[in-house]
């Protein structure tokens, strides 16, 4: 890769109301090219970000991605179905669930294959933890970025562990779980596991709390985060960008509610908006949606009913969908995880494409940045909220 | 579907939309768009009221190599033969495999979804001429933004070229990196060639420099040997 492209483009930057604004420095001389990463602090991963600075302006900014590339899609379509599931935990290793059920739900959709009812509420129940144990860290990461070094970091990773330990005790892992599987679930919850879940959902409340009264009232988290980053709504559709990124931007669109997957459609919750779509919108809207998956879980596991977690009928291994295609998604903690899959009638999938919201959720990184103060740019990052493992697969 | 591609060729007359039926029990059935309307067609689907598909979810590519398809056709055949020792012409029905090829092709699939209307999925694909050198589509990019990365990756990895994309390098692989991995007949190379980084040059001047430094103190060096030879009176 050369250092920048940034003469290069230069030349050939296009009008359109969908492209980065040019931004014309203010002082005279030279800008400073400076490469942010791969190994940056703030990337959590190995990511690069190329930044052209006026003074400590950022004019422009170049993401740049593949540290992490190891091309799951090839190794997918080399591999049975059934072979990919624990590949899709090493996408967003943050959260593994999520990823089983988008895949799932892909394969699923291409077989028509029916999943049983207790199954659909362990997975709400799964994910909706899963949600929660993401945005907690989420905004324990950008306030790490801020400054403010470990203690909040830590005060979520305690609420964390505290749900691993249940995925440790249902699956026998901590994040590489290999759980979900077409028609169902690999193992059933006892009902001791459902009381210790029911304790932990229980006893979230309080963090929660904790974490906000810690949080949202600091004067040097507004100071940095208000006004800062802001995405406009038209720009955000366009652009492709879902998830608590997208309900910042005061846009209401949610696959929980718009698709009704699983069994979402038998629980009461709200979908939180954001109003300016700054840096601290997007921190707020991951406390509010950490409140609704609690109001979720409580409901799922008041309503979880008995029978066989996994259809009978289900074939795991060694099926041949019919030729065709099937694009499943759901709303992952970072946004629209997809699957497309296009089957030729053999036992490997023809094409297995991931529908990446990490990676798609950077396309507008660029604008966000542009204008602002260079140690702006990596609470900006950090508000994305993305895992490498997933923009690079 | 139907809908759609009537309201398609009644807004872009000459569109050439055709529907592609999923045999597939999810039952996405995509609408095959020619790549000379494509932007066009994009563009009204995006902005028309009723259709309202503002939201790009997912781009990818598709590889379709060389087919080869072996078929058993019955050919009927005048064959001579001696009957009753005279030479006769007789009809024959004789069972031949007969081989063709079928030329391959890069796709490029759309997934729209509505957030306005919360309806979905629209499916639209495009196809290039073949594998090799006619591998133009023309980008969605001025459509909807989200297809910029999405088309560099479909570039990167599968080789197609999208016409009028704004920033059209590799997304995933290095640029010097030459042939594109996501294709069926993808060979890995024996060795994977020295990847530059952004520290080449910065490196380079640094070898360049402690060389200097080092030249410098061996120079010093034979001066003071020089010296202590000759002794300080000479």
């Amino acid at each position: 890769m050369t250092p920048t492209g940034f003469a290069q483009e230069e030349k050939q930057r296009p009008e359109g109301w969908n492209r980065p604004p040019v931004i014309e420095p203010e002082n005279d001389g030279d800008l400073l090219e400076v490469a942010m990463g791969p190994h940056h602090p703030s990337t959590h991963g190995v990511f690069r970000m190329d930044v052209a600075l006026d003074g400590e302006r950022v004019i422009r900014l170049k993401p740049v991605f593949g540290y992490l590339h190891r091309n799951h899609e090839k190794l997918a379509e080399g591999m049975s179905y059934l072979g990919s599931m624990p590949f899709t935990d090493r996408l967003d290793y943050i959260c593994p669930l999520t990823n089983n059920w988008a895949y799932a739900i892909a394969v699923e959709k291409l077989t028509g294959q029916e999943v049983p009812e207790r199954a659909q509420y362990l997975r709400v129940i799964l994910a909706e933890l899963t949600r929660v144990q993401n945005h907690a860290s989420a905004i324990g990461f950008l306030i790490q970025e801020m400054g403010a070094s470990g203690t909040p970091l830590m005060y979520a990773f305690k609420a964390r562990e505290n749900i691993l330990d249940l995925f440790e005790s249902l699956t026998g892992a901590r994040m590489m779980v290999n759980y979900m599987r077409f028609g169902g679930c690999r193992v059933d919850a006892t009902p001791a596991w459902l009381a210790a879940t029911r304790k932990v959902v229980d006893e979230l409340p309080q963090f929660v709390e904790e974490f906000e009264n810690l949080l949202t009232g600091n004067e040097i988290l507004m100071a940095r985060t208000q006004g800062v980053g802001i995405l406009p709504a038209e720009l955000a559709i366009n652009a492709g960008v879902t998830g608590p990124m997208l309900r910042a931007a005061g846009v209401n669109y949610d696959i929980r509610k718009v698709d009704k997957y699983g069994v979402y459609d038998r629980f009461k919750f709200r979908i939180p908006l954001g109003e300016r779509s700054d840096v601290y919108d997007r921190f707020m809207i991951r406390f509010l949606e950490i409140k609704e998956s609690l109001a979720i879980l409580d409901q799922a596991l008041k309503q979880i009913p008995g029978g066989p977690v996994m259809d009978s009928k289900a074939k795991l291994r060694g099926f041949r969908p019919k030729p065709g295609e099937a694009y499943g998604r759901i709303e992952a903690p970072k946004g629209e995880l997809g699957f497309y899959l296009i089957s030729d009638g053999g036992p490997n999938p023809y094409r297995y494409r991931i529908r990446p919201p990490s990676l798609i959720n950077l396309t507008i990184l660029e604008d966000m940045c542009l204008g602002q103060n260079v140690a702006d740019v990596v609470l900006i990052f950090g508000s994305v909220d993305i895992v490498l493992g997933e923009v690079d697969r | 579907m139907e809908e759609i591609k009537a309201a398609i060729e009644a807004a872009v007359p000459g569109a050439g939309v055709e529907i592609q039926t999923n045999p597939s029990v999810s039952g996405q059935h995509s609408l095959r768009l020619a790549p000379s309307h494509a932007v066009e067609v994009a563009a009204f689907l995006r902005d028309d009221p009723e259709l309202a598909l503002d939201f790009l979810s997912n781009a990818t590519g598709v590889d379709w190599p060389d087919k080869e398809i072996a078929e058993k056709v019955k050919v009927t055949r005048t064959v001579t033969k001696t009957v009753d020792g005279a030479e006769t012409p007789v009809e024959e029905t004789v069972e031949e495999t007969k081989k063709r090829v079928e030329p391959g092709c890069l796709e490029a699939v759309y997934h729209l979804f509505s957030v306005a209307k919360g309806h979905g999925s629209v499916v639209i694909r495009m196809k290039t001429a073949n594998r090799t050198d006619q591998v133009e589509l023309p980008s969605l990019t001025p459509v909807w933004r989200s297809a910029e990365f999405q088309e560099r990756e479909i570039f990167d990895l599968f080789g197609i070229v999208f016409k009028g994309h704004p920033d059209l390098r590799r997304l995933l692989m290095w640029d010097e990196f030459k042939d594109h991995p996501m294709r069926r007949d993808y060979v890995e190379p024996d060795d994977f060639e020295y990847e530059p980084t952004a520290h080449d040059e910065v490196m380079k001047r640094a070898q360049e420099h402690r060389a200097a430094i080092a030249a410098e103190a061996r120079g010093d060096l034979a001066s003071e040997a020089k010296l202590i030879e000759e002794g300080p009176g000479a």
